[in-house]
Formats: structure tokens, C-alpha cells, sequence
């Protein structure tokens, strides 16, 4: 409850904040008048900034905050590996493969640079599951063959940028790349919070699960989890939970590392209550950090990305010191 | 007699290799069976046949006289639990919510923590005295109460089966005896790999000696224990002091080579 609270008042905080000289009263008179058809005496260019642009874009941040960090969370929870993160299957790399394939080189005709990245998302997934199939399927077997996935599809992605790119598109490339909410509109928020709210379900319903992982895979199945089961579902599930996040921001590092951490430390690992608090934290965590992005350094904006780094990676290197304590 | 959890002929080949050739056994209602061998003997991997974590390609474990395989995993667990060898996490976890994780066979996603899930720890608690430490962080115990510590998990899990892989490894003596005296006391049926042919004689009903996957002896302490077997096992020399333990059991003495 709390948390929702914290979320909706960040979300009329990001609101507020812009290069247009916008107030909370202008602000709630937008919203007041789309949603409850409340009549106001609103300029139609700050009703379009508000509605069209702000709202839309808080509200996607806010989705693929708590969709990154639940697929943060379930990956290092699956894995028992507290650095697992939702890129770590190749599933950036392979979206950006697929966005540039389609942006720089041309190809897959009618797809956009969303559907590009959506579909080398998939196949990068598929590809490093194959591969960790082969090499014999254990959980460290996952992670290698993300590693060399991730190798793989980076390169590609560069030969296709160095070998036919001008200047602009290798420019528009790389800021997506770096994780942009800047083409955030209706029909991505309604598409990514639907596709969340799912995946939040599954995942939620799978919690004693994997709280069953915590002393790996032979204890899970001594407490009845059908560990081949719930691994399919679950990485299925948050497969395709980043690569719908991914093909509509870009690659948003860190959230998913970092947030899951810091939401254990507020609640405790068990997940039936780690899930909702991992996602209500990264969504007030991703609209905090975009709002900054686009106003910090106005009008010229920083990709997301950037700055999740900038404030993850601190917060990931206390974290290491903090385990290192432990033991 | 057939016991409620019974190996039929079971084989089980991992990398190429046969690791357990063949093997028939009971254990009967109630009793502490130890799995005794040298190493790489398959303790660990019949255990782990037993309690249904692996397949066996070759005959079947029946429990109650169904195949294992057949029947589903949470219900086996509502049966049977698992204390491993040696565990590990990374997560802060305190011994209530390691002990809690024993009732996860027993509840559904929608119904939290019952009456009866609640009764279950504390009771698990109780019996391996573990109450005191029960707010501690898991990882800053001792190896021999985070042992305990499983083994309260297990038994929140109410089994009636309890399958153990050495867990006397890295304890003093007096905390071997403890453990063993503590899983000899409990209700229900147990089967324990271990190491020390001494600590086999005191604590178990029944003993299976396998070697390179076979099971070579089976029967009480007395029956299994001899000089002769003891040598051609182990390749050590030994004096069995028949009845030198009291109530029928064997002491072991071993001998310079």
C-alpha cells in the first residue's frame, strides 16, 4: 500500500518536472479531464505535453522498472547467483542485433526497430538455451552460454553498424541502445503493462517455488517443486518479459541487478512478498532516473540507460563490499 | 518383510559409468538404516535414487508399493524429506524461514502460514533444539547446528521418511553422537550414508554395505560387521569385538597395517 502510494506520487512528481513550465494544478487538471471528463481550461500544448508526452512516458518507466527488477530477481533466485540479471541470457544484445538489422541494414521489410528487437530478443534467448542444452544444462552452463551469446550478438550488432551505417542512424542506434523512454506513447504503455502485470502473475504464483531454490536444485525438488517445470516457465516467462521491455525502451542495464538486491534488504528474500516490493521499487526507481535523464541536462536528454548505470554500478560495488563482509 | 520404501534391482549410469549396479533393498517402518561404503561406493547417489531427485534407469523405488516415478513430486515430499551433505546460499536466511521452507510441500500459494504450518516449526525447532537460534542468520552457525538446522527443516516437512547423507561429516564426536542419537529417537524412518563403522554399530538398526555400486552385505550391525568383510571392503584389518557395544552390538577395533 505504501509503495503504491510512493509510486503514484512519483509518477505526478515526473509529471510536474519538464522544461514547460507545468504545475501540479495543471497537471491534475490534464489528468482529471481525461479521465473523469472534467472540463478545463488547459492550452491544447500543454494538455498534449501532459497527456501525450509525460504521462505516457512516467508510466513506461515505471513498467519497465518493475518488470526489469521482477525478471532481475526470479533469474538470480532461479540461478542462485546473486549477479544474474535479465541481460545475461543475450536478450539485449540479441534485441539490438535485431533493431539494427532492421533500422541500419533494411532488412525484414515491413518490421519496425520495437519488432526488430523483439525478434532478435527471442532468438538470442532460444540460441543460449540451445547452447546451454548441449553443454550439459546446468545453471553455470546458463550463464556461460549467455556470456558467449552476448559476445556473439554484440559483434554482429557492431559489423552491422560499422559496415553500412551513416553517421545519424549510428547515432540514433547507440542512443537506444543506452536505453531511451523517449518514444513512449498509449499504445506501448497499455502493450508492456499488460505483458507485466501477466508475467508479475506467474512469477508470483511460482514464489514458494522459489524460495524452494534457496539450497539449489536437488533441495527444491526434495520440497515437490518440479524444478524442470517451474525453470521452463519461469525463464520462458521472463524471456519474454525483457524482450517486450527491450524492444520498447531499449536495454536499460542495472535496474534488474541492483533493485532485486535492495528489495531483499527492505523484506527478506521470501518472494511472495520480495516479487511485488522488487516491482514496486524498480518502477519508482526507473521514474525517478528518467525524470532526471530528461531534465538534468535539458534540452539535451541522456539516455536512461546511462544514468542507471551511473547510480546502479555505485550501488552494485557497496553491495559486493557488503557480501564480502559476510563471509 | 517389505519394507514401505524398497529399491527393486535399481541401476543408475551418469557419464557413461555404472554407478549403482543392481540394488534391492527395504528399509522397514520406524527403523535407522545406515548405508555403509567406501568412497565412490553410490551412498549418495542411492540415496539420492531413494528419495526419488534421480531416475533410475533400471529397476524401480516403490514406496508403499508404487513406483516412485509415478507418483508426484509434492506428494513425495509430504513423504519423504532430504537432508543433503553439504548445502550453501547466498541469501541472509534465518533459521525460522530455513525450517519454514520444510512446510512448502504441505500448503498451497493462496493459503499463508496456517495454524498447523506454525505448530510444525515450532516443533521441528524443539526436537532438534534448535529454538534458541531461531531469529539467527543460517550462515553464522557452527557446521553442526547449521546441520541441525536442515535437519529441523526436514522434519517440518513431517516425514515418515528421512534420508541423510553423512551428516556426521566435519563433527566432533560429541556432536556425531548427538545427531545420531537425536535421528535414532525421532518417529520416523530413517536412512543414513556414513563413514564409521563404530557410530554405524551404536546408531543403526540395519546395515547395507555397497561396493562399486553393489550392495555386497545387509542385515543388523552384528550380522554385517566382520573381520572378513571389514577387509574386503575397506582392505583394512580389523578385530570385530562381537557384543562389545552391549545389546548385541558389535564394537570395532581397527588394527595397524
Amino acid at each position: 500500500m505504501l509503495g503504491g502510494a510512493v509510486l503514484a506520487l512519483s509518477v505526478a512528481a515526473a509529471m510536474i518536472l519538464g522544461p514547460a513550465d507545468l504545475g501540479i494544478g495543471d497537471v491534475y487538471a490534464v489528468v482529471a479531464q481525461h479521465l473523469w471528463g472534467r472540463p478545463a481550461d488547459i492550452a491544447p500544448i500543454d494538455d498534449g505535453i501532459v497527456w501525450e508526452l509525460r504521462l505516457p512516458r512516467a508510466l513506461l518507466a515505471a513498467i519497465c522498472g518493475a518488470g526489469l527488477g521482477i525478471c532481475g530477481a526470479i533469474l538470480q533466485s532461479l540461478m542462485r547467483n546473486p549477479l544474474a540479471d535479465p541481460f545475461m541470457l543475450g536478450i539485449s544484445s540479441g534485441a539490438s542485433t535485431g533493431a539494427v538489422l532492421v533500422v541500419v541494414a533494411g532488412v525484414g521489410g515491413a518490421l519496425t526497430l520495437s519488432g526488430g528487437a523483439f525478434v532478435g530478443a527471442v532468438i538470442a534467448f532460444v540460441l543460449v538455451l540451445a547452447l546451454a542444452a548441449v553443454s550439459g544444462g546446468g545453471q553455470d552452463r546458463v550463464l556461460l552460454a549467455g556470456v558467449a551469446g552476448t559476445q556473439l550478438f554484440s559483434a554482429a550488432t557492431a559489423l552491422v553498424v560499422f559496415s553500412s551505417a551513416d553517421a545519424q542512424q549510428t547515432r540514433g542506434v547507440l542512443f537506444w541502445l543506452l536505453g531511451s523512454l523517449a518514444g513512449a506513447g498509449w499504445s506501448q504503455v497499455a502493450l508492456c503493462g499488460f505483458v507485466c502485470a501477466a508475467c508479475l502473475a506467474i512469477c508470483w504464483l511460482q514464489s514458494d517455488a522459489l524460495d524452494a531454490f534457496a539450497f539449489g536444485r536437488d533441495a527444491a525438488a526434495a520440497l515437490g517443486v518440479s524444478v524442470r517445470r517451474v525453470r521452463i516457465i519461469l525463464l520462458m516467462t521472463t524471456a519474454l518479459l525483457t524482450a517486450v521491455l527491450v524492444s520498447a525502451a531499449g536495454a536499460i542495464g542495472f535496474v534488474g541487478l541492483v533493485l532485486p538486491h535492495a528489495a531483499r534488504m527492505l523484506v527478506g528474500p521470501s518472494h511472495r512478498r520480495l516479487l511485488p516490493v522488487t516491482a514496486i521499487t524498480g518502477a519508482v526507481f526507473l521514474v525517478w532516473v528518467d525524470a532526471a535523464a530528461r531534465t538534468v541536462f535539458a534540452p539535451q536528454e541522456l539516455p536512461v540507460g546511462v544514468v542507471t548505470a551511473l547510480v546502479g554500478v555505485p550501488i552494485f560495488m557497496w553491495l559486493l563490499a557488503r557480501r564480502r563482509r559476510i563471509r | 518383510m517389505t519394507g514401505l520404501l524398497a529399491a527393486e534391482s535399481v541401476s543408475w549410469t551418469a557419464g557413461g559409468r555404472l554407478v549403482i549396479d543392481g540394488v534391492s533393498l527395504a528399509v522397514a517402518d520406524g527403523e535407522t538404516l545406515g548405508l555403509l561404503g567406501p568412497n565412490g561406493a553410490g551412498k549418495s547417489s542411492l540415496l539420492r535414487l531413494l528419495a526419488g531427485l534421480r531416475r533410475a534407469d533400471g529397476g524401480a523405488v516403490l514406496l508403499d508399493g508404487r513406483p516412485l516415478a509415478d507418483i508426484r513430486r509434492r506428494v513425495v515430499a509430504q513423504r519423504i524429506a532430504v537432508v543433503e551433505q553439504q548445502v550453501s546460499t547466498d541469501l541472509d536466511l534465518t533459521v525460522e524461514q530455513i525450517v519454514q521452507l520444510g512446510r512448502i510441500p504441505h500448503r498451497g500459494i493462496w493459503s499463508g502460514d496456517t495454524e498447523a504450518d506454525n505448530r510444525a516449526v515450532d516443533r521441528a525447532l524443539e526436537q532438534t533444539e534448535t529454538t534458541a537460534m531461531r531469529d539467527r542468520d543460517w550462515r553464522t552457525l557452527s557446521g553442526g547446528e547449521q546441520q541441525r538446522v536442515q535437519i529441523a527443516r526436514a522434519l517440518a516437512q513431517e516425514p515418515r521418511e528421512l534420508l541423510l547423507d553423512e551428516p556426521t561429516n566435519h563433527l566432533d564426536i560429541r556432536h556425531q553422537f548427538e545427531l545420531l542419537a537425536l535421528i535414532r529417537a525421532l518417529p520416523v524412518t530413517a536412512v543414513v550414508t556414513l563413514h564409521d563403522l563404530t557410530l554405524a554399530a551404536l546408531f543403526c538398526d540395519g546395515l547395507v554395505v555397497l561396493d562399486k555400486g553393489r550392495v555386497v552385505a545387509a542385515g543388523t550391525p552384528a550380522e554385517v560387521l566382520t573381520t572378513e568383510l571389514i577387509s574386503s571392503v575397506y582392505g583394512v584389518a580389523a578385530r570385530v569385538i562381537s557384543d562389545g557395544a552391549g545389546d548385541g552390538r558389535p564394537s570395532i577395533q581397527l588394527l595397524p597395517p
